[in-house]
């Protein structure tokens, strides 16, 4: 498993370098990591998901639906499960105040959604494709078009926060963020790919992303209780 | 062996649009009988301050809180104190909150537990501060401050708190 995850330190990534722990993790004994995700707080509204409809236009950009199924480890669906997201706007700003990349911010976008898995684990966005942009961490550093994601699962080991790629974005291999996971099989797992079923037609490319949890999705039986 | 999970990435310097809510970090309102203030900062392995990190604490029976950190690096909750838990191998462990951290330069998120100070003897017997090296168990027990409890939270380094794998 943990080759696939990325390493705490990965110096071509510079803000590890201070942030890394630089002692081992302690290990727990079997079980005391085992105990149910946090019971999220937020509400979420039925335009939660619509993060083209939060203000009074639309929002200048390639128009997208992002769309994908929140597993367990075993493959099981994971319902009603709290899907946040965040991303820069088309030109590749962020409504915050420490972005500094001089491009223009859209007044209507904020670039913040959330919303619950189905019956099938399946959760879906309306966005737009969020542009590249540029950081600090090297010479000519620019970050992929990416998408992030927040999610809890059904325990508290099940936490994921990760980011979402586009296919064929010829700055992923550049990408120290993405290159820090060591196995092409572990990075390809970020990747969306290009869904043309669930295009529609005159309106909107679509991206599928499958996203699998560490941990145990609850049965029928134990979601009665 | 490994299922085909998804890989962790850094939740990046610009979260705040997206991850933090209003009163996120009550978990408790404050003011009211009972609640407590919890007062920290996160800091690097030079000991500077970590303006772009975001902390969730989580204790079933007390609930869930979240804050990010500000310019210089400090955070806060408001909370009631959580119950002493069952541990999976029948002993008791001491009040605690589980803490998550994550902050751009974190490819992925940390997780460490804050006990109480006024708690001496359960923490005495806790079985997870008996497996961590008594210098270091420190890290993981707030300190009474001004009516506040405050906790630290050092990414690296000297006294760097204690992490826990997942
Ligand atoms: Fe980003």
């Amino acid at each position: 498993m943990s080759e696939l995850e990325p390493p705490y330190l990965y110096p071509d990534y510079v803000g590890t370098r201070l942030r890394a722990p630089a002692k081992p993790l302690i290990n727990l004994p079997e079980g005391f990591n085992d105990f149910p995700a946090p019971l999220f707080p937020r509400t979420v509204a039925d335009l939660d998901h619509d993060l083209t409809r939060q203000h009074a236009g639309e929002p200048i950009g390639e128009r997208i639906i992002v769309t994908g199924r929140v597993l367990d480890s075993d493959g099981r669906p994971l319902r009603k499960t709290i899907v946040e997201v965040w991303q820069a706007n088309a030109a590749g700003r962020y409504l915050d105040q420490d972005d500094q990349h001089p491009a223009p911010l859209d007044p209507n976008f904020t670039g913040a959604g959330r919303c619950l898995t189905d019956a099938e684990g399946r959760y879906r966005f309306i966005t737009i494709k969020p542009g590249a942009y540029p950081w600090k961490n090297h010479r000519n550093a620019w970050r992929p078009a990416h998408i992030h994601f927040s999610l809890f699962g059904s325990e508290f080991r099940s936490r994921l926060v990760t980011q979402m790629y586009f296919p064929g974005d010829p700055l992923m291999p550049r990408d120290p963020i993405l290159q820090s996971i060591p196995d092409q099989a572990g990075r390809d797992r970020l990747v969306s790919q290009f869904d043309p079923e669930t295009t529609v037609p005159e309106w909107a490319l679509a991206y599928r992303w499958d996203i699998v949890l560490r941990g145990r999705a609850a049965t029928p039986f134990e979601d009665e209780q | 062996m490994s299922g085909p999970l998804t890989p962790s990435q850094t939740v990046g310097p610009f979260f705040g649009v997206g991850l933090p809510f209003e009163k996120g970090e009550q978990l408790a309102p404050p003011g009211s009988a009972g609640v407590m203030r919890i007062e920290g900062q996160v800091l690097d392995g030079k000991g500077e301050p970590v303006p772009d990190a975001l902390l969730e604490i989580w204790q079933p029976g007390t609930g869930f809180g979240r804050a990010r950190t500000d310019s210089e690096g400090a955070f806060s909750f408001t909370t009631v104190k959580p119950g002493a838990v069952p541990a999976p191998d029948g002993r008791v462990q001491a009040p605690h909150f589980n803490v998550t951290v994550f902050a751009r330069g974190l490819l992925r998120h940390l997780v460490t537990r804050m006990y109480f100070p006024d708690e001496t003897e359960a923490n005495a017997a806790d079985p997870v501060l008996n497996l961590v090296e008594p210098a270091r168990r420190e890290t993981l027990i707030a300190k009474h401050c001004d009516g506040v409890l405050h906790f630290d939270v050092r990414l690296q380094g000297e006294r760097e708190t204690v992490f826990f794998a997942i």
